[in-house]
């Protein structure tokens, strides 16, 4: 199975928020990285989640298939998912998919902190 | 087509690698030109639907065979798939796709046959194509919300070729019939012999089917409910039905 190039940071924005800062691709392959890194953001308690797409650089429908999963799986422990970062062609995207009517989308991490 | 040509292609508009391969965002399905023989309903003025607005239990199901000792790449695999689709389902089931084929954006009528020799009939819409894989979104009243995806990829120096389906089912009537078991037998059955045939003709016969199923959420989305008024299993039916009424208003007016 090739190999997924993608990286994923978790970081503390401030209690009860974590954002995950998403380089790379986001394809069917990203799917360890994508839920290792939702473990980590939820370890200490989150109750938002965050995620920065400001250094999207690919995504496959694959991809957006991960992001539905990991939404059920926040939702399944009361969590808000949030997006920021999204170019306006990501933006595009997640209205196709309809995505949108389950993760709010900011334009920037300060709107997404203040919202969560 | 120029190199600079080529280039903006392949980094669409928006300058971003898979621009291209994705469809645009419509509020509701466009059916085009269709053959005289397809049953048109339930595709044209619905809404596009993700798992999210389905109701039922959301299912991820996941179906693979090895075109072991073919040496296709996924690359041929997928534009083989893409260019004969339709020929490649199990009898008596028909795929009306765009003769510009498998493209984003293009919106297909199927015409699936249902216990009873009736025809259920609904469509897809390809929200999004590359060189490995595709994916179809289904419209308002399809058996159930959500993507399916045919992709093909190298594992083991060996092609494989898989169809993912991320669903719910779109109505409690629909629901019923996964739960009672008849539902995902008709949906195993389908994909199983879809890519068997997928498969022959590559060359690879007598290669098992693989399938895993993941419950992704267990919950039903009761707000969902009333999906059911676009059932397009219902609808069909009663198109069906209607279709002697149909053809005597036909003959009065032809007198008249």
């Amino acid at each position: 199975m090739p190999q997924a190039n993608v990286t994923m940071q978790v970081r503390s924005a401030k209690p009860q928020v974590s954002i995950i800062d998403i380089q790379g691709e986001v394809t069917g392959f990203a799917e360890n990285a994508l839920m290792d890194a939702y473990t980590q953001a939820t370890a200490g308690g989150a109750n938002a989640i965050l995620l920065n797409f400001n250094d999207l650089e690919y995504m496959n429908s694959s991809g957006i298939g991960l992001l539905v999963t990991l939404l059920i799986r926040a939702q399944r422990q009361g969590q808000r998912l949030m997006a920021y970062g999204l170019s306006d062609h990501y933006q595009q995207i997640f209205e196709l998919t309809r995505l949108n009517d389950a993760i709010t989308m900011y334009n920037n991490e300060d709107d997404a902190l203040n919202a969560a | 087509m120029s190199n600079s040509q080529e280039q903006e292609k392949t980094q669409g508009s928006a300058g971003s690698r898979d621009a291209a391969y994705w469809a645009s965002s419509v509020d509701r399905m466009d059916v085009g030109q269709l053959p005289p023989d397809a049953i048109n309903l339930n595709v044209h003025g619905r809404q596009p639907l993700s798992p999210l607005q389905g109701f039922g239990q959301m299912w991820q199901k996941t179906y693979s065979i090895r075109l072991s000792g073919a040496s296709a790449s996924p690359t041929d695999v997928i534009r083989t798939w893409k260019q004969h689709f339709p020929e490649f389902w199990p009898e008596g089931n028909r795929f009306y796709g765009p003769l510009t084929g498998i493209a984003p954006g293009e919106v297909a009528v199927l015409n699936v046959a249902v216990p009873g020799g009736l025809k259920l009939s609904t469509g897809v819409r390809v929200i999004y194509a590359d060189d490995e894989s595709f994916t179809f979104m289904t419209p308002e009243g399809h058996m159930f919300a959500g993507w399916i995806t045919f992709s093909a990829f190298e594992e083991a120096d060996e092609t494989t070729i898989q169809v993912q389906a991320l669903i719910r089912a779109n109505d409690p009537l629909y629901e019923a019939s996964f739960r009672l078991g008849f539902g995902h037998k008709a949906e195993d059955t389908f994909w199983h012999a879809t890519l068997e045939n997928l498969a022959a003709r590559f060359g690879v016969n007598g290669v098992a089917v693989t399938q895993q199923n993941v419950c992704v959420d267990p919950r039903v989305q009761w707000s969902e409910a009333k999906n059911i008024w676009y059932n397009a299993g219902i609808r069909s039916t009663l198109y069906m039905i209607g279709a002697p009424l149909r053809w005597l208003m036909g003959k009065g007016r032809r007198k008249q």
